[in-house]
């Protein structure tokens, strides 16, 4: 191990499966669903064909201070809930961390929506002088990363990486990135998410991206399976704690797993659809073993990025079997929680890790009859106890980015 | 409307936006000194306060007001 390894010493979430870490872990092994239906009155009007999500199990206007709370977009907001827990699963004293060494990298797919169209609403109904001051670092997508980074009074640099769906675990690459060159010793990074809406909804909609199986929410999230219509949107965030394996272990920190390697790559073939053999998903898997100095061989197991949609789960299939092969136990947790867009692949992550802390890995919700062209040990039913070294984690979003991430275990 | 019902009608505004306990918003308090409150909430409980006393407070006279007691009496003369 050299100093500048990277080791994972605290979590926090907050899903569609529970407010934090514990609970989102218990409802991906007892194969829950966080899925449900939407009862605003907007998807009436709109006639969204698309009238499900998997919302929030805990609001966080419940946890945080409501004065803290209204100068937040509700993506601040849930950045804020995950990370505080996280530095405090660390066991970090803010005080012992010196600031000029302590980084935030938190991604978001879109940022603050829910403000831009509520202060869009204020305009048009009462004029200029409703609109926030606010507004523009409510909606900023570094906003999250900038209110985190602000908690912690972190100098290291503060840093959004914005990639559609991949953006939270290209922020765990970023800060795996500034902990290997030497940049900080303490990183606090992931993805949060919330633009659960009109024209989210409408837009994947209209993109024919979405699944339509309104009258079984709970099943309507289906990776792998055979009878899959799409994905369902999501909303939370999941935070790490990552800090330099020597700076951890002189404070003598519990230590979860290594984040071993992480690579990147851009497909360059089409601005929504991944490439039909998973080229570029497959140069991101072999850059995160290469980085991780990790043979295919040795991972055990594939956190899937797979949403349920009908080409995407195909093409990450191909990928993992080129890269890796076709011996690695797999599961995909979006049939549960739905699709976190920038906070998915934080929250998987955060699922993988826990994987190899305790050898299980969680069963595909809604996995029934697998898809015949998904060659591959994808779980269902129930948790696989198995023996991890080695897993990994994928993310793909929307404009050919695809992030893979390595861990192994403490 | 007394100048103590003006008082009383600012302090719940303020207790509103930025989280100050109304108690807290006397007259001799600065709202940046001493209690704290940024541009960018003083924006927020101006207009707040447009609406509930029924005055206009441009940005050049927002400026001026450092103080609760001076916002009680610029509220109090212009209303």
């Amino acid at each position: 191990m050299t100093n500048n390894d990277v080791v994972v010493t605290g979590l926090g979430a907050t899903t569609p499966l529970g407010g934090d870490v514990a609970s989102t872990w218990d409802g991906l092994l007892n194969g829950r669903s966080g899925i449900s239906r939407i009862e605003a009155e907007w998807v009436e009007k709109y006639e969204l064909p698309a009238r499900i999500a998997g919302q929030l199990a805990v609001e966080p206007t419940e946890i945080l201070p409501r004065v803290e709370a209204r100068r937040l977009d509700r993506s601040e907001q849930v950045a804020l809930v995950a990370a505080r827990q996280a530095w405090a699963d660390a066991g970090l004293d803010k005080d012992a961390v010196d600031p000029e060494r302590l980084g935030v990298v938190v991604g978001t797919g879109i940022g603050g929506a829910l403000t831009l169209l509520h202060q869009d609403d204020l305009i048009e109904t009462q004029g200029l002088r409703k609109v926030s001051p606010l507004t523009v670092p409510m909606l900023m997508p570094n906003g999250p990363a900038a209110h985190v980074g602000l908690d912690l009074g972190a100098q290291a640099g503060v840093h959004a990486p914005v990639s559609a769906c991949a953006s939270g675990s290209e922020a765990l690459a970023w800060a795996w990135r500034m902990l290997r060159a030497g940049e900080a010793d303490v990183v606090v990074a992931g993805g949060a998410e919330a633009c659960i809406t009109t024209i989210t909804m409408a837009g994947f909609a209209q993109a024919r991206t979405v699944s339509t199986r309104n009258d079984e929410p709970e099943r309507a999230s289906r990776p792998f399976d055979a009878d899959r219509d799409g994905f369902v949107l999501g909303e939370g965030a999941g935070i790490m704690v990552l800090e330099r394996a020597e700076y951890a272990a002189a404070r003598g920190a519990r230590v979860y797993a290594r984040l071993a390697g992480a690579g990147t790559s851009s497909d360059g073939y089409h601005i929504t659809g991944p490439h039909p053999e998973g080229i570029g998903q497959m140069r991101a898997i072999k850059a995160a073993l290469r980085t991780a100095g990790l043979s295919p061989e040795e991972v055990g197991h594939v956190n899937a990025h797979a949403t349920a949609t009908v080409v995407g789960d195909v093409a990450e299939t191909i990928s993992v079997r080129r890269a890796i092969g076709d011996h690695a136990v797999v599961t995909a947790p979006k049939g549960a929680l739905g699709h976190l867009l920038g906070a998915a692949g934080a929250v998987e992550g955060i699922a993988t890790v826990l994987s190899i802390r305790d050898g299980l890995v969680p069963p595909t919700l809604n996995l029934e009859n697998l898809d015949p062209k998904v060659e591959l040990d994808v779980v269902a039913g129930e948790p696989r106890k198995v023996r991890l070294d080695a897993a990994v984690s994928n993310s793909f979003g929307f404009g050919g980015h695809n992030v893979t991430l390595a861990f192994t275990s403490a | 409307m007394s100048n103590e019902d003006i008082q009383k009608g600012l302090a719940e505004i303020v207790e509103e936006v930025a989280g100050v306990a109304a108690n807290e918003v006397t007259e001799e308090k600065s709202f940046v000194d001493d209690l704290d409150i940024d541009s960018l909430s003083m924006v927020e409980i101006a207009v707040q306060a447009e609406d509930k006393f029924g005055v206009k407070i441009p940005d050049e006279q927002l400026a001026n007001l450092k103080t609760v007691g001076d916002a009680v009496n610029y509220i109090a003369t212009n209303k």
